[in-house]
């Protein structure tokens, strides 16, 4: 892992620092670290000679851009009304009990953190999950079990 | 392009230039539409909806603000579909807002509320969202108040915080319900980057963003017969209360003013003109020992250009923002300050009144103000320097409290010591007059004549455009300033913060020649302050600096080195400029503050 | 249901393996710009994603711009509910997008295209970009300046929207811009900008390899040319076809529904809801027929049987929109809030059915009022859900 300061430094030498190249150095310290602390954002209005207030504005536009800690995994749970309909809500009650982890809460290891999302353009498959940037589809509690054991083993 | 068009505004034919909104146009002919995001000062927004219109062929509503005329545009601003469109939208607001008036700061004042007065929306048929919400508070600030809960997230105060004052410490976060008006990390807005300026209040059309007021607390101090009030009042004060009291823009209410502290109970009525006067003493003496000691010594630790330092929103900005340009600012106090430091000190003792039983007020146009006699440092007198910040708009409230009827009050004057004056402390109320007044004063002192301009009127230095440049060429200078002979003083005045950073940036960059600067945080200077009534627009504020010259041209002094009070203070308690009783009381030092 | 005699009319080309694209963009660039526009206009190709401005136009009318640059924008911000198209479009064929793109780029003037990408479907980035660098390989050897970027979206619904989307790629909040002025002369970075849906990008390379009139003979009048459909919901076979334009919704359930289909929302959640006694009536495409409703779509067909809550699909909707609304201005903001708490109000009996009413009204001021196409488009799926199952919705 790049220190924040470093990797903030080399996300702007990659992509320039004018303010159209904001968000893919936000979603490049998300990549990273998974969420964007006061820190990260503060080094970020930096590195681009942007308000601290701007950068945090524009951060909290966006659904996949958390500015809270998040776990090593992002479970992201379509909760649009194809997936809603095919049983989103017996995917969700199968991660909580599986992890013990509430909804919008990360488990107390840091490693799941557990959300829901708007519609993930998986509607023919549904219900989908995200699991960072993987796609999982079709899903059903047996299928969601396995898929989140394997991460367990991680 | 000045080729004109041809509308129809509710059947009436016009001709407008092309380019106009149909807002603008309307506006012309005379017809109203109803705004809230829409403001003169600042770029059009057009989120709020309430100015829709129809026009004919098209299948939705415009929005006035936004759209602009068309050749042959027929344009209806008050068809039924455009009224029940509006009542809505006027509901919908009202079902998000926490629209308990009478327990509203702005009740009586709130654009929110003049437009459900005017279409009458007597009933609360939607849903009460307001309780729903996690609507917080914040009044840390000891400037601003800001509640969520009476926002209509119009983004006027994100406009200007961004547009005016380049200081951004406002932003919209979040989106579809959630997204609100806040700062980084939604901190308080004392913990953030954030100049007390109030711009964001002048603007704000609904009680969302207030300032904190101490009238209770100043009406406290009144009628505690322990206690001796002094009360100052700021120059750009006297050309806006009238406005707050109904009067007309730009009225001179200078002597009503004092009869009606008077009659408020203060014990003493006195002038921060006065100590408008004293800055420009000490500062235009740290400019000239600057001069001295780069021009003549060559020593190389003296810093130039010399900023101004009256502006207390401006201080803050410049420790955010350049905290590396701190040794450029005069260290001069504010002249609220001053005073602050003078009516505990000298005041006290000539007057014989223990200071601990002196309590301090200020009536200011700026809520920065608020801030700034708040800060640590500011109890050189042994006290605090200044006890209470009260805004123009503030005054007004206790004014009219007090059932005076301000209009039919006689004019008076300022109790003497600390209260006489001169037209340079005047204009120290107009973007420009510090500059004006330090110049009437420092030439004079260096050529021993007056300043080549007629009737005392630099008016390379007045105005309104966001930064101007002037310079004076120095011939024939006193034998004690040979120096500065043939000299080319340069001299820069900015006012709005977005200015400041642009003049900042060349001071930073070594691209400036600058030997001066006067900066101003506010649009106008302190005549457009954040505690200044509201509405402000780009012509009330031209209306009160009219008013601000009228002033300096009617006083019989017009060079702070002229001022009688001045030269006793010296005289009887401060010895000489920037000696050690100046540079106890009148002198300051800054902060470097972080820049995010 | 009567059977119907009607066959739903399928077609084959966007995802057909064209692997001469290299000599269709060499054929079609010595082509003369006005040409290529005219060859597009008589096509009658119309935008794909929803909105359904004529293609041609929108290149015709930038190419006349006079901005000293301009930008080609591949909008692959697929984020309508129950739309997944585009992402399979980028992922089987994505050479024919790249193909438009610098077909358009030609055409308008341009040397920089941005393909905006949600970032749902990030995991789409390593295959797209090798795509890209060999397109861009080929456009380098046969002398033809073009090149390629993809942006990511970050989640937001709203960055669909044309102006949402500028506003994001310049590194803002995704807050739809007052139009006028149009992209097609202030866009990206205030220059004059076409945005086209991926759907659309690839329709034009049918046209441009097999000629406007191949694509115009599919479909029917105003609605020409064939469509991707995004099939979901209570269906037995969900997934992506395409199909002629101008079916009647009849056929389409008969060919899609499960037996019990009790409505079809077609377009989307800002579409409209059609219930069995109006599938008869109802055809898919622009408008411009003289008798039924017409609904144009972006390709969205979620089927729902008897056994739903008419209820619940509309209450995700509203929930929808409720957070993905960009918030800023007051009719969709407020309007989505009050649309999506009155349902539930009049649902638990806080409200009277009648306030239902006051609601839909509500959604005409939204359609007149609200600044961008969506909180224009709340009203569609609203209205055409209360008025359909006002029964539902009560008590």
């Amino acid at each position: 892992m790049t220190p924040i300061h470093d990797l903030i430094k080399k996300l702007a030498n990659e992509h320039g620092r004018n303010r159209r190249n904001l968000l893919p150095i936000l979603q490049g310290v998300v990549e990273q670290e998974k969420y964007l602390s006061e820190h990260s954002m503060i080094e970020i209005a930096r590195e681009l000679n942007l308000s601290a207030a701007d950068v945090y504005g524009t951060a909290t536009f966006y659904s996949f851009l958390e500015h809270q800690k998040m776990g090593t995994y992002i479970i992201r749970v379509c909760k649009t009304i194809t997936c809603s309909m095919k049983g989103k809500n017996q995917i969700l009650l199968t991660i909580q009990d599986m992890l013990k982890v509430g909804l919008g809460e990360t488990t107390s290891d840091g490693k799941f953190s557990l959300l829901q999302t708007n519609c993930l353009g998986w509607c023919h498959k549904a219900p989908a999950m995200l699991i960072n940037n993987e796609v999982y589809t079709e899903l059903t509690p047996e299928s969601v079990r396995e898929i989140l054991s394997q991460y367990l083993k991680k | 392009m000045n080729t004109k068009i041809n509308v129809t505004i509710n059947g009436f034919q016009l001709e407008v230039e092309n380019g106009k909104t149909i807002l603008e146009a309307a506006n012309e002919a005379g017809i109203n539409i109803p705004t809230l995001c829409y403001h003169k000062d600042l770029c059009i927004a057009g989120n709020c909806r309430v100015c829709m219109v129809e026009v004919s062929g098209q299948k939705r509503l415009a929005a006035a603000c936004a759209t602009p005329c068309e050749e042959e545009m027929e344009i209806q601003t008050n068809s039924l579909k455009v009224r029940n469109s509006r009542k809505h939208i006027i509901e919908l607001l009202l079902s998000e807002h926490n629209a308990d008036c009478t327990k509203c700061y702005k009740n009586g004042n709130c654009e929110l509320q003049e437009l459900a007065s005017e279409y009458k929306i007597m009933t609360q048929d939607f849903l009460r969202l307001a309780p729903m919400k996690n609507y917080t508070i914040d009044q840390f600030s000891p400037s601003i108040i800001k509640d969520d809960s009476k926002c209509i997230r119009c983004q006027r105060c994100v406009r200007t915080c961004a547009e005016l004052q380049g200081v951004n410490a406002l932003t919209v976060a979040y989106k579809g319900d959630e997204m609100k008006i806040a700062t980084f990390f939604e901190k308080a807005m004392n913990d953030v980057v954030c100049t007390n300026c109030g711009q964001c209040i002048n603007h704000c059309p609904t009680g969302a963003l207030v300032e904190r007021n101490y009238i209770e607390e100043v009406w406290d101090a009144i009628a505690d017969p322990n206690k001796h009030v002094v009360v100052q009042t700021a120059p750009a004060v006297r050309v806006g209360l009238g406005e707050a009291l109904g009067m007309d823009i730009g009225s001179r209410v200078t002597g009503k003013m004092v009869t009606a502290l008077k009659r408020l109970g203060f014990s003493s009525v006195l002038d921060t003109d006065f100590t408008a006067d004293l800055t420009i003493i000490e500062e235009g003496t740290e400019l000239l020992n600057r001069l001295r000691k780069t021009l003549q010594d060559k020593d190389t630790n003296v810093r130039l250009p010399l900023a101004t330092s009256c502006s207390p929103a401006w201080i803050k900005y410049i420790e955010h923002q350049y905290p590396e340009l701190l040794d450029n600012l005069s260290t001069c106090k504010s002249p609220q300050q001053m005073f602050g430091a003078l009516a505990k000190t000298y005041y006290a003792k000539a007057r014989k009144i223990d200071p601990d039983k002196i309590v301090s007020v200020s009536i200011m146009p700026c809520t920065a103000k608020k801030f700034e006699a708040n800060r640590p440092e500011m109890h050189d007198s042994g006290y605090r320097d200044v006890d209470y910040v009260l805004t123009t708009r503030e005054l007004a409230i206790m004014i009219r409290q007090a059932g005076i009827e301000f209009q039919k009050l006689p004019d008076n004057k300022f109790d003497r010591l600390m209260g006489e004056s001169t037209g340079a402390g005047v204009i120290f109320g107009a973007t420009g007059g510090v500059m004006e007044a330090a110049l009437r004063t420092a030439y004079e002192l260096v050529t021993g004549r007056e300043v080549p301009f007629d009737n005392l009127n630099i008016t390379p230095v007045r105005g309104v455009d966001g930064i101007r440049e002037a310079s004076i060429k120095i011939e024939k200078p006193l034998k004690e300033w040979a120096f500065l002979d043939g000299v080319e003083l340069k001299c820069a005045v900015a006012h709005g913060l977005v200015n400041a950073k642009t003049v900042m940036d060349a001071v930073k960059n070594g691209t400036s020649s600058y030997h001066f600067i006067e900066i101003m945080a506010c649009p106008g200077g302190c005549l457009g302050g954040g505690g200044q009534p509201i509405p402000t627009s780009p012509e009330i504020r031209q209306k009160r600096m009219e008013a601000i010259y009228a002033e300096d041209g009617a006083m019989p002094l017009r060079k702070s080195h002229e001022n009688p009070e001045v030269l006793k203070i010296y005289q009887d308690f401060l010895g000489e400029p920037l000696g050690p009783k100046s540079h106890h009381l009148l002198h300051t030092k800054y902060i470097p503050r972080e820049r995010f | 249901m009567v059977a119907s005699s009607y066959q739903l009319k399928r077609a084959d080309f966007i995802f057909k393996n064209d692997n001469d694209w290299e000599r269709i963009l060499d054929k079609t660039l010595k082509r003369p710009p006005q040409e290529l526009i005219n060859e597009l206009m008589s096509s009658e190709l119309k935008g794909r994603g929803g909105a359904g401005f004529p293609t041609g136009l929108k290149w015709k009318l930038t190419a006349e711009d006079p901005s000293d640059e301009k930008f080609v924008i591949c909008n692959a911000d697929e984020g309508e509910p129950g739309t997944f198209k585009d992402r399979e479009i980028l992922s089987k064929v994505p050479y024919k997008v790249l193909m438009a793109m610098a077909v358009c780029g030609y055409v308008i003037g341009s040397s920089k295209g941005y393909i905006y990408l949600r970032g749902e479907y990030k995991f789409l980035v390593p295959e797209l970009n090798k795509a890209i660098q060999e397109f861009e390989y080929y456009c380098k050897e046969v002398g033809h300046d073009f090149s390629i970027q993809i942006f990511l979206g970050s989640g937001a619904y709203i960055c669909g929207e044309e102006t949402a989307l500028f506003e994001s790629m310049e590194g803002k909040r995704g807050e739809p811009r007052n139009k006028p002025p149009y992209p097609t002369s202030n866009g990206y970075l205030g220059k004059a900008t076409v945005v086209n849906n991926v759907e659309t990008l690839a329709h034009t390379f049918t046209i441009f390899k097999y000629g406007a009139k191949k694509f115009y003979d599919l479909g029917v009048q105003y609605s020409r040319g064939s469509k991707l459909f995004s099939v979901s919901g209570d269906t037995p076979k969900p997934g992506i076809y395409e199909l002629e334009l101008g079916m009647s919704l009849q056929d389409f359930v008969h060919e899609f529904g499960d037996g019990d289909t009790k409505a079809v929302q077609v377009g989307g959640a800002s579409g409209f809801l059609v219930p069995r006694k109006r599938f008869d009536k109802t055809t898919i495409g622009y408008r411009g027929k003289l008798t039924g409703i017409s609904l144009p779509t972006g390709g969205s067909m979620m089927l729902y049987n008897s056994s739903r809550s008419m209820y619940n699909v509309l209450d995700n909707y509203l929930e929808f929109f409720r957070e993905e609304s960009c918030g800023q201005c007051t009719p969709c903001r407020v309007g989505c809030q009050q649309l999506h708490s009155g349902i539930k109000a009049v649902k638990r009996g806080e409200k009277p059915a009648q306030y239902l009413d006051k609601l839909l009204k509500l959604t005409e001021t939204m359609q007149l009022t609200a600044k961008c196409g969506l909180g224009q488009s709340v009203a569609n799926s609203f209205s055409s859900i209360v008025e359909n199952f006002r029964e539902e919705m009560i008590y």
